[in-house]
């Protein structure tokens, strides 16, 4: 065992995967929980589409991706709750557009300028050999900050994924924290696409507290559950794809997808006894 | 005293007004019970009252009580069945109106929440994970939240709405004994024709605007009151 973790650490680039990895798991799940029981799911696997499109015109136009990547997924954020609190369009349809309209403009952009290149193909789906020293400060940094806003607003987030009426009624100012939410989702979204690729993103996210709601009954386990999960799927994906060269980010889904059939039969079990 | 006072209320969604030129006084101790048909701005009005829903012409003045210190139990159909939360987590909930952005429960809300279970009966419930509750003991849930958020007022949007009539008729029993013990207003949109005219001290029937706004006992003598009895 310690020859297998001394194997591991012995590269740089593993250990800057591993610390940006762990922290941006951790922080997704803790989103995840609120978009996820409030049946906003959708809204991250938009945002990531959205954060790969961005990308990939900032590469090929050569500006610096997440500086772009950021405002822009932000202003999406923005957007689609605006949409799905107005009804004019539906939430999920709203979604669907904005995300199959902004991958095509990726693509696009792509194709006209440079061609599906490594870069662009990482930004899909996902390389730990692309971590660098700034995203490395940039995931402890914004992590740092998801984590103290989740905390300070942990009880409020509770009340309003429970019922955003009664939040309203005794005065939380539920719009403020539902962007809070968005906002927050898609700055980790653009964090989290360099390891995990655009298309696979918004598992991080739904995954966990999907899995935690099959044996979880109350709002506290099911966040602790997540944030837990979601860190040991990171690792035992990260060491699974190191040692057999499968593609990081894919390995980690399918490591949440086991977890997920597994509580599912714990859940089953449960109920029949 | 008077808590709430509407003059010339009117609520709209775009251009469709739901509740047209609506005043009234509500004062302490008072239990309104709004009656209507379906659509005809009962729940708007609540929604109106509560400040999640911009009156379009007119004013609301609250003395003596905030807007948001008015506790609330929403329609059942708002929450999601399959939510995973216990009951504690969901009645300490209620306390967070007033709180600041530090909310983190302290002893007092903590003091409030167990003391409302208690009232409703539902304290050895405190573990238990809403989702496996009854309809009844759910109702219960919520209305030890609603009384967390406030002193002095209640707003219910149909409580007993899909109750089996024992369980409703304790819970209108419960809602009658905090009026009377806590002195604490009610303002009730029900169905339950029988039981508001036992329990209200006024009754208010909308068609978009008020048509009728007396006691219980003139309610049953007027002529809205006896078709909507089903006397004539």
């Amino acid at each position: 065992m310690s020859d297998i973790i001394s194997n591991i650490l012995q590269y740089p680039f593993i250990i800057r995967a591993l610390i940006v990895g762990i922290f941006v798991s951790f922080c997704a799940a803790l989103l995840g929980v609120s978009l996820v029981l409030k049946r906003y799911s959708m809204i991250g696997d938009g945002l990531s589409h959205v954060g790969f499109s961005a990308l990939s015109i900032a590469v090929a136009m050569n500006w610096a991706p997440v500086v772009i990547s950021i405002p822009v997924i932000i202003l999406t954020a923005v957007l689609l709750l605006h949409f799905s609190e107005k009804n004019k369009i539906s939430g999920d349809a709203a979604i669907a557009l904005i995300s199959t309209s902004s991958l095509a403009l990726g693509v696009i952009a792509v194709s006209i300028t440079s061609g599906i290149n490594i870069d662009v193909f990482n930004y899909m789906f996902g390389s730990i050999l692309a971590i660098n020293q700034s995203d490395l400060t940039l995931s402890i940094v914004i992590s740092t900050v998801v984590l103290i806003l989740f905390i300070i607003s942990y009880n409020k987030i509770f009340a309003i994924t429970f019922d955003e009426n009664f939040a309203h009624a005794i005065g939380i100012n539920v719009k403020f924290y539902k962007m809070l939410l968005a906002i927050l989702t898609g700055i980790m979204i653009v964090v989290g696409m360099k390891i995990m690729g655009a298309l696979l993103m918004s598992s991080l996210i739904i995954f966990p507290t999907l899995s935690s709601t099959r044996i979880c009954k109350q709002f506290k386990s099911v966040a602790i559950n997540s944030a837990i999960i979601s860190i040991v799927s990171f690792i035992i994906g990260l060491v699974f794809s190191y040692f057999f060269s499968t593609p990081t980010g894919a390995t980690i889904v399918v490591v949440d997808l086991l977890i997920f059939i597994f509580y599912s039969l714990v859940g089953i079990l449960k109920q029949r006894i | 005293m008077t808590l709430i006072e509407c003059e010339n209320l009117t609520l709209s969604y775009g251009n469709n007004v739901v509740v047209k030129d609506f005043s009234l006084k509500l004062c302490s101790g008072d239990y309104l019970c709004i009656l209507g048909e379906n659509g005809s701005g009962k729940s708007t009005l609540l929604q109106g009252l509560l400040g999640l829903k911009k009156p379009a012409r007119g004013n609301i003045s609250f003395v003596g009580l905030k807007q948001n210190e008015i506790g609330y139990l929403p329609q059942k159909t708002s929450i999601q069945k399959d939510f995973p939360a216990s009951v504690y987590e969901i009645v300490l909930s209620g306390c967070l109106g007033s709180m600041g952005v530090l909310s983190f429960y302290g002893k007092k809300q903590k003091n409030i929440a167990l003391n409302n279970m208690d009232l409703l009966g539902i304290g050895d419930l405190k573990k238990k994970s809403f989702k496996e509750l009854s309809g009844g003991q759910q109702q219960r849930v919520l209305l030890a939240r609603a009384l967390c958020a406030t002193k002095k007022m209640l707003i219910l949007d149909e409580p007993c709405a899909g109750l089996d009539p024992i369980v409703a008729k304790n819970l209108y029993q419960i809602i009658k004994k905090i009026n009377n013990d806590k002195n604490i207003t009610i303002v009730m949109v029900s169905h339950d024709i029988g039981s508001a005219i036992s329990h209200a001290n006024m009754i208010l029937h909308m068609q978009n605007k008020p048509i009728f706004f007396k006691t219980p006992k003139e309610y049953c003598e007027s002529l809205i009151g006896k078709r909507f009895l089903g006397g004539v």
